[in-house]
C-alpha cells in the first residue's frame, strides 16, 4: 500500500518558487495499479521519483507498507522497489542475465538463487531462458528488451513498483500486446504499481485506478469508469476527450451486454443472418459496436466460447447499458 | 645505404636507447592515468571545477615543450634534479593529463543519462554505478585519450634528450649538433616507429580487453 499524505515539491529558482507537485493526497491500495496520467508537465513523473526519492520531497509525507519512506536508508528503499523508464535502461556492458540479476546481485544472492530468478522470469516473460541468457540487450528488439526491462525491475520480488511510462515508445501494436501481457503477468505477480502515463487509452486498459494531475494538482482520482463517466470537471472532460462514452465501451464485454438485456434475441433460422458477423463473447463493447456499424445486416451473430451462436446483437441493444457501470459487473477485468 | 649500415651498426645501442625512451614515456604515461583518469571522473561531479581543470590543462599543452624543460631546470635545481630523467618525466606527466582528463570526463558525461537514471533508481550506490556500468562504457573514449598520450608523449620525449634525459631523442639532438644528417634521420625513423607500434599495440589490447562488446548496431 501506498500513501501520499500531502506530499509536496518545490522547486526554487533565484526569483520565484515552482510547486511542481502540490499537497498529493492519494491512496494506492495493495496490489492494484495505479496510472498517473496528465499531460507533460503536470508532475506526474516527479510525484514517481519521490516515491523512491530519486527527487527529495520539499513537504509531506509518503509511506510504502506503512512505513515513512524517510524512515529507510535511500539505497536500500531503492533496492526493494522496482524501477521501470521509458527509455529501458538495460545496461549495454552486461548480458540479458546480468542484466535481470542486478538488484539480486546487489543484494548479495547466491549464484543458484539468481539463476533460478532468472529462468523463473524469463518463462514468465514468455522468453526462452537460455536462449537469452549470454546475449547483449542490442541484439533485442524493443519489444523483448521492454520485457526484460520488466524482468529486471521485477528481479528481487519488491512489494512496489514504479513504471515511468514504460511502453511510450513502443509502437502502437507492439504496445498493445505488450499491455495485455503485462495484466496476465501482474495477475500472477499482483504487485502494488505507480505507472506513469500521458495516454488515456493506456489508463483505461492498465489502472484499476486513474489519478489525473494537471500543474502539480491532483485533479481527480477514480476507476476508469467513474473518471469516464463522470469527469469532474473541464479539465478532466477535456483530457478523457469527447469520445468518453466510446472509450468505457472498452471496459466491457459483449457479455456484459447480452446478459443485461431483458429480451436476448435468439437466432431464428440462419438464412435471415447469412450476412452477420460474428462476435465472441469476450470482445469489448466498443469493437462489437464497430463491428455492428460496419454489418450488412446491422446485426453480429454472438458466439460463446465454444463458437456456439447464442443470439444477435444490434444497435438497439447497446441503450440497456444506460446507468450500467463496470463495477457493478463481476465480470469486468 | 648509409642509414641501413648505420642501424646494423648500432642496433645494440640503439635497442638501449628505446628502452630508456619506453621507461620514461611509459612511467609517465602510467602516472598520468592515475591521476588523470579519477581526476576526470571526479570533475564529472563538479561542473565548474571540470571547466577550470579543462582549461589549465589545455594551456599546459600550449607551453612549448622547450619552454617547459627549461621553465623547471632552476625549479628542479633546489634538489638538484635540474636535468636529467626527472624534469623530463614531470613534464610528459603534464602533458599527458589533457587527452586523459578530457576524454575521461567526457566518456564519463557521454554515459546515456537513462543508463545513470536506471542504476541509480535501482539502488546502486555511486562506486557501484561507475564500476558496474559508466566505467565500462566509458572504457573505449578513455583507452583512446591514453593512446592520444603516448604517442603525443613518445614524440615529446624526443625532445627531453636535450635536458640529458636520454632515449631515442640522443640520436636526433646529437646528429643536429654534429651535422650527422644519417643518424638524426635513424633517431626520428625510430621515435616513429616506436610510436606506431605502441599505439598499435594498445589498440590490440583494447579490444582483447573492452568490457563492451562491438555493437552490430547503434
Amino acid at each position: 500500500m501506498i500513501v501520499f499524505d500531502n506530499a509536496t515539491k518545490i522547486y526554487e529558482s533565484a526569483d520565484k518558487k515552482v510547486k511542481a507537485v502540490d499537497r498529493i493526497n492519494l491512496h494506492v491500495e495493495e496490489g492494484q495499479i495505479c496510472v498517473f496520467l496528465g499531460p507533460s508537465g503536470c508532475g506526474k513523473t516527479t510525484l514517481l521519483r519521490m516515491v523512491n526519492r530519486l527527487i527529495p520531497l520539499s513537504g509531506g509525507a509518503i509511506h510504502v507498507n506503512g512505513k515513512s519512506i524517510e524512515s529507510f536508508d535511500t539505497i536500500e528503499l531503492r533496492r526493494s522497489i522496482g524501477y521501470v523508464i521509458q527509455q529501458i535502461g538495460l545496461f549495454p556492458n552486461m548480458t540479458i542475465e546480468q542484466n535481470i540479476c542486478v538488484v539480486p546481485k546487489l543484494l548479495g544472492w547466491d549464484r543458484k538463487k539468481m539463476q533460478n530468478r532468472y529462468d523463473e522470469l524469463m518463462e514468465l516473460m514468455g522468453l526462452n531462458p537460455d536462449e537469452y541468457r549470454k546475449r547483449y540487450p542490442w541484439e533485442l528488439s524493443g519489444g523483448q528488451q521492454q520485457r526484460i526491462g520488466v524482468a529486471r525491475a521485477l528481479a528481487a520480488d519488491p512489494p512496489v513498483m514504479l513504471m515511468d511510462e514504460p511502453f511510450g515508445a513502443l509502437d502502437p501494436i507492439m504496445r498493445e500486446r505488450i499491455q495485455n501481457e503485462f495484466l496476465r503477468i501482474q495477475q500472477n505477480v499482483k504487485k502494488t504499481i505507480l505507472f506513469v502515463s500521458h495516454d488515456i487509452d493506456e489508463a483505461i486498459r492498465l489502472g484499476d485506478k486513474i489519478a489525473i494531475f494537471k500543474a502539480g494538482q491532483l485533479m481527480q482520482y477514480g476507476t476508469p469508469d467513474e473518471i469516464l463517466s463522470n469527469p469532474k470537471d473541464e479539465f478532466v472532460e477535456d483530457f478523457v476527450g469527447g469520445d468518453r462514452a466510446l472509450k468505457r465501451l472498452t471496459l466491457l464485454t459483449v457479455h456484459d451486454l447480452f446478459f443485461k438485456l431483458k429480451h436476448p434475441r435468439k437466432l431464428n433460422g440462419d438464412a435471415r443472418h447469412s450476412g452477420s458477423p460474428t462476435i465472441d463473447m469476450e470482445t469489448n463493447l466498443r469493437t462489437a459496436l464497430s463491428v455492428i456499424l460496419s454489418s450488412p445486416t446491422g446485426e453480429a451473430v454472438v458466439a460463446d466460447s465454444k463458437n456456439n451462436h447464442v443470439g444477435l446483437l444490434n444497435l438497439h441493444d447497446f441503450e440497456a447499458l444506460a446507468d450500467i457501470h463496470p463495477f457493478e459487473l463481476k465480470s469486468s477485468v | 645505404m648509409s642509414l641501413v649500415q648505420f642501424f646494423a651498426d648500432n642496433w645494440n645501442h640503439l635497442l638501449g636507447m628505446t628502452w630508456q625512451h619506453i621507461q620514461l614515456v611509459g612511467s609517465a604515461v602510467i602516472v598520468a592515468i592515475l591521476t588523470g583518469v579519477p581526476f576526470g571522473i571526479y570533475i564529472t561531479q563538479r561542473e565548474t571545477l571540470a571547466n577550470l581543470v579543462l582549461a589549465v590543462a589545455g594551456i599546459i599543452m600550449t607551453i612549448p615543450s622547450m619552454a617547459l624543460f627549461g621553465i623547471m631546470i632552476p625549479v628542479l635545481s633546489l634538489i638538484h634534479q635540474g636535468i636529467g630523467f626527472l624534469p623530463a618525466f614531470i613534464a610528459l606527466v603534464l602533458y599527458s593529463q589533457l587527452p586523459i582528463i578530457r576524454n575521461t570526463y567526457i566518456a564519463i558525461k557521454n554515459v546515456d543519462a537513462s543508463l545513470r537514471d536506471a542504476a541509480i533508481g535501482m539502488g546502486m550506490t555511486t562506486w557501484q554505478r561507475l564500476r558496474k556500468v559508466e566505467i565500462p562504457l566509458a572504457f573505449p573514449v578513455i583507452m583512446a585519450g591514453v593512446r592520444i598520450a603516448v604517442v603525443l608523449t613518445i614524440g615529446i620525449g624526443a625532445i627531453a634528450a636535450y635536458i640529458g634525459a636520454g632515449g631515442l631523442g640522443v640520436y636526433i639532438s646529437r646528429g643536429i649538433s654534429t651535422s650527422y644528417a644519417v643518424m638524426v634521420q635513424a633517431g626520428a625513423i625510430s621515435v616513429s616507429v616506436l610510436a606506431i607500434a605502441v599505439d598499435y599495440a594498445l589498440g590490440r589490447v583494447q579490444t582483447k580487453v573492452q568490457p563492451v562488446k562491438n555493437k552490430a548496431s547503434s
